[in-house]
């Protein structure tokens, strides 16, 4: 199984189409512990990130996930904006020039994008964050290169933060009252999985 | 929920265009990236001072652009921090050779927007002081947390390091004294109804007739505590207590007292909380020098109030008498 930049240009869109239709979904979980708009600027953000895409094909996956990267801090603002940016950033850093992926080394890579969420961030597991969904899925993907595994890890991941109280970000102002409502950013990101699924060959 | 719009997409850049019409005396406005500039920027040889946040707070923060407060805003989404394009660009704009001084809110998005944006100026050879306003008592400041938000103080370190950049004043001094005026202020919020976001359609939270949120924040988002509804003097005092006793101020203290209406609340009302956080000051020993009362750091259309206080020494009660002339904010002149 091959990630190339076709298949991540797929990843792109797939993310953009799902974005499109669950974006009001997304913002009613970010308005239960948050501001309400977590669907709104990642939708946003990737319906430029596909219009981008759609003028010029970049030469490899490092130079289509580094271009996602910036059109992502440049247009999404909020946390997420910087924090999914950073993702896209560094897994590029770490796929260099290589023209293919096998599935693990895909996850090896996005390894490198989680590690940055967490230096930008300072958040980790369980702070019920993005992480929370992306650290058990991309750990699945770099160590199985299941990414039908990987994917479920990512749903799992959702799940588990709803009983969880917020530690950083805007849920953590509410204290307890963030209990019993998933967290949006480990909604998108599960959503980022459920889409490499789809585009996997 | 019906809202003088267009198109949910258009919100933030139609308004900035009304704005460049109105104000085109005081500020401009540029596209693409989007930021608020002073008209006469930029100001050789003085230190420029750049904030910048989500929009849905106005007049905070394009509306404090101008001689003796901003140079430069930076106007992100509906409640959504700007992105470090916006910032490098209004801060290259507004440079003035002497560095640039950044006023952030403490919320995760605008500190990690900021920082990038630091970086990139850092890079580029401008100096850049950041403040961080965090003063919010209603979040408790632990490890569990995002830390405090940024509020009400926010506008009064806007006004306050405004004057003494306007006087000359170097960066490092300049940030010296915003986290000095961070340190001795403190602020609180409640809220008697939801706010509307016209981008996203939202609602932040649902209320009954006899609740209020209790210490929310300024982005719609749900409150420390939901508490049964009760007189305007009672619901001061539940703000005033816990601002005054956090610091803590003691009595003689001179304090400036900013009693800000959240955007739906009218003048009618909030005078009526004005009285009442004077009347608890005066209990307390201090001594209000300065006043604010009146929308300065809204939240779109909620329904609510927050009161800052802030202990106001000599040098900084020069600095908030000083000149001014921005949009929201004039006297002096």
């Amino acid at each position: 199984m091959n990630y190339d930049t076709e298949t991540l240009m797929a990843w792109m869109r797939c993310i953009q189409e799902r974005l499109a239709q669950e974006r009001a979904e997304l913002d009613h979980l970010d308005a239960e512990i948050g501001d309400g708009d977590h669907g709104s600027n990642l939708s946003r953000g990737f319906a430029k990130v596909a219009e981008k895409l759609g003028e010029r094909v970049p030469e490899s996956p490092g130079a289509l996930l580094k271009e996602v990267a910036m059109t992502l801090i440049g247009t999404v603002g909020g946390a997420s904006g910087p924090l999914y940016g950073t993702f896209f950033l560094e897994t590029a850093k770490a796929m260099g020039a290589s023209a293919a992926f096998s599935a693990a080394e895909l996850g090896r890579c996005l390894t490198s994008g989680v590690a940055g969420i967490q230096r930008l961030g300072k958040a980790n597991a369980g702070d019920k964050t993005m992480l929370d969904a992306l650290i058990p899925a991309v750990d699945v993907l770099a160590s199985q290169g299941d990414v039908a595994a990987a994917a479920q890890s990512a749903q799992d991941g959702r799940a588990a933060t709803i009983p969880l109280q917020a530690r950083k970000g805007r849920a953590s102002y509410l204290g307890v009252r963030s209990i019993g409502h998933a967290d949006p950013g480990a909604a998108s990101a599960a959503l980022l999985f459920a889409c490499l699924v789809k585009v996997a060959r | 929920m019906k809202a003088l719009i267009n198109d949910p997409e258009a919100v933030v850049s139609e308004s900035l265009a009304g704005m460049a019409l109105a104000h085109g005396d005081l500020l401009r406005v540029h596209t693409d990236p989007s930021y608020v500039l002073r008209q006469d920027a930029p100001i050789s040889g003085k230190v420029a001072i750049i904030s910048g946040g989500g929009s849905g707070h106005e007049p905070m923060h394009a509306g404090f652009v101008g001689l003796g407060m901003l140079d430069a805003a930076c106007p992100g989404a509906v409640f959504t921090s700007p992105t470090p394009d916006q910032i490098v660009a209004a801060s290259l704009a507004a440079h003035g050779g002497a560095g640039v001084l950044h006023l952030v809110k403490n919320y995760t998005g605008d500190v990690l927007n900021f920082q990038m944006a630091a970086e990139i100026l850092q890079d580029q050879g401008v100096a850049v002081e950041q403040v961080l306003i965090d003063d919010d008592v209603a979040v408790q400041d632990s490890l569990y947390t995002a830390g405090r938000r940024g509020v009400g103080a926010t506008v009064l370190a806007e006004k306050i390091c405004g004057a003494a950049a306007a006087e000359g004043m170097a960066l490092a001094d300049l940030a010296a004294l915003g986290k000095r005026i961070n340190g001795q202020a403190r602020s609180m919020g409640l809220a008697l109804g939801p706010c509307h976001n016209p981008s996203t359609g939202q609602e932040g939270f649902q209320l009954g007739e006899q609740e209020i949120e209790f210490g929310v924040g300024i982005h719609g988002e749900p409150g420390r505590e939901r508490l049964a509804m009760a007189p305007a003097d009672t619901l001061t005092r539940m703000l005033m207590e816990p601002i005054l006793n956090d610091l803590p101020f003691h009595p003689g203290d001179p304090v400036l007292l900013f009693v800000d209406a959240l955007g739906a609340t009218p003048l009618l009302e909030l005078y009526i909380v004005y009285r009442a956080a004077e009347a608890v000051a005066r209990e307390y020993g201090l001594h209000v020098q300065r006043r604010l009362v009146g929308p300065y750091m809204t939240s779109l259309d909620m329904a609510g109030v927050a009161i800052t206080v802030l202990r106001l020494e000599a040098d900084l009660q020069r600095w908030w008498d000083a000149p001014v002339c921005t949009v929201a904010l004039r006297w002096g002149l």
